[in-house]
């Protein structure tokens, strides 16, 4: 087994300066292309009992003496590969700001306040099928210096494992109809139109549940494998 | 028209952000929430192996040291053996007590990260040809547009690092040693420092894996 080649051209470059923090923080050197090995093909596993019972309950996971303020959402979705196989058991992981864009962060001092009943982060294991899903709060947009005058669109950080290190992948979650997408920096650091689209969840109201919560339905495509003979086992994968 | 090829595309990466300790190590960002924290100690007093620290700092080109950086680290066992089904080595065992998976960021005050795990033994490559002892590390941060891949390999292991087939791909011979972390014996535990430089002068080689 080993895994397709990164397509380079749909994933942003280390070094884009409409996003002034890359700068300084992107290698200048070539990266060195490194064919699969077992260190790339392997990665961490992990299981339904490291996770606590309300880890995918952002509504949930954090109250203390009532629900967070904000819209009710469900985010659900697939997690598959490039050829279109689910990825199953694979771990999942999101954070996000509350409802007035603050972050439950020491570093965090935007003026919003901090809501006691809202953590902003939670986790889940896809299934069989590659499916997840989490409730949560929409989060608020929020200013940032990157230009003195920059908002982030409502956006939800993911983590996403895959079968393999190599699959490794962190993104982030848009919100369909958001005006704040087409003005946002690192949007833009992705070079294709459509690949940014592919990050903007559209609104599910088959999946969401009547007079109780809207749902946003997201799925996330990891690096596509083709089964090889691998070492010294002839009999493939 | 040609038949279109029905392949889905990779998912486009984004920053981790400030704050990506909210999700990943909620302690860190100063608040509780799991049951179950993931953590930069990789090994308990069941794993076998001999016991390394690892330590370092992640510098960005204006040569400051990040504080916000997120480190992961994947590696074999004592063994050689990686903790995963695809690897169908014959030479030694899967560990139980070891899955060979930590996760930390570096430090608010200090810029350093710090793993305690165990030394890795060597794992078989392409063809056959074994690869030196090493750690494979992913980093992520504010202003890393995507996750960058590298590997940490063991100066006391010469050797092996001489024929190692991913070491001996880097066409500058000086730039191999930004892979290679020594060994502090000071202490009563093996430390390694490894530092990340991502960019200028001694920047480390990351690999598009």
């Amino acid at each position: 087994m080993e895994f397709y080649q990164r397509d380079r051209t749909l994933q942003p470059a280390g070094y884009t300066p409409i996003y002034k923090t890359s700068v300084a923080r992107s290698p200048r050197q070539s990266l060195l292309s490194l064919r699969g090995s077992l260190s790339e093909i392997t990665g961490p596993v992990f299981g339904q009992n490291e996770l606590g019972p309300l880890d995918n309950d952002l509504i949930r996971n954090y109250a203390k003496d009532g629900d967070p303020i904000g819209e009710r959402i469900i985010v659900h979705g697939r997690v598959l590969d490039e050829n279109n196989r689910p990825v199953p058991n694979t771990l999942v992981e999101f954070w996000q700001a509350n409802a007035g864009g603050r972050y439950r962060h020491k570093k965090d001092t935007y003026l919003a306040p901090i809501d006691p009943n809202f953590g902003g982060c939670g986790r889940a294991l896809t299934d069989e099928n590659g499916y997840y899903f989490f409730r949560t709060i929409k989060p608020g947009p929020y200013p940032w210096r990157n230009y003195v005058n920059s908002w982030r669109p409502a956006h939800i950080h993911f983590s996403v494992f895959g079968s393999g290190f190599a699959q490794r992948l962190i993104t982030q979650m848009y919100f369909e109809g958001d005006p704040l997408i087409k003005e946002c920096p690192i949007v833009h650091v992705v070079p294709d139109e459509d690949a940014i689209n592919r990050l903007i969840a559209p609104i599910d109201l088959k999946g969401s549940v009547p007079l109780d919560t809207i749902a946003y339905k997201f799925d996330i495509v990891l690096r596509g494998r083709r089964s090889t003979l691998f070492e010294n086992r002839l009999e493939g994968n | 028209m040609v038949q279109s090829l029905d392949y889905l595309k990779e998912t486009a990466s984004q920053t981790a952000g400030p704050y990506v300790h909210i999700g990943l190590i909620p302690n860190q960002a100063g608040f509780d929430i799991f049951e179950n924290n993931f953590t930069n100690v990789l090994a308990d007093e069941n794993t076998r192996g001999e016991r390394i620290i690892i330590e370092g700092r992640v510098v960005d080109g204006t040569g400051t040291p990040l504080r916000d950086a997120l480190l992961e680290i994947w590696q074999a066992n004592a063994d050689g053996r990686y903790n995963h089904e695809l690897d169908h080595q014959n030479s030694g065992k899967v560990d139980e007590d070891f899955r060979g998976w930590g996760r930390t960021g570096t430090d608010f005050d200090t810029a350093v990260y710090r793993f305690e795990t165990i030394k890795p033994g060597v794992v078989s490559g392409r063809n056959g040809k074994d690869m030196a002892p090493h750690i494979n590390f992913w980093i992520v941060a504010r202003g890393i547009n995507i996750g960058l891949n590298t590997r940490m390999y063991f100066a006391d292991e010469q050797e092996a690092n001489a024929a190692d087939p991913v070491l001996n791909l880097i066409e500058q011979k000086t730039r191999r040693k930004t892979l290679i972390a020594d060994r502090d014996d000071s202490g009563p535990i093996p430390v390694y420092r490894f530092d990340i430089i991502l960019q200028g002068d001694g920047e480390t080689v990351f690999f598009d894996i």
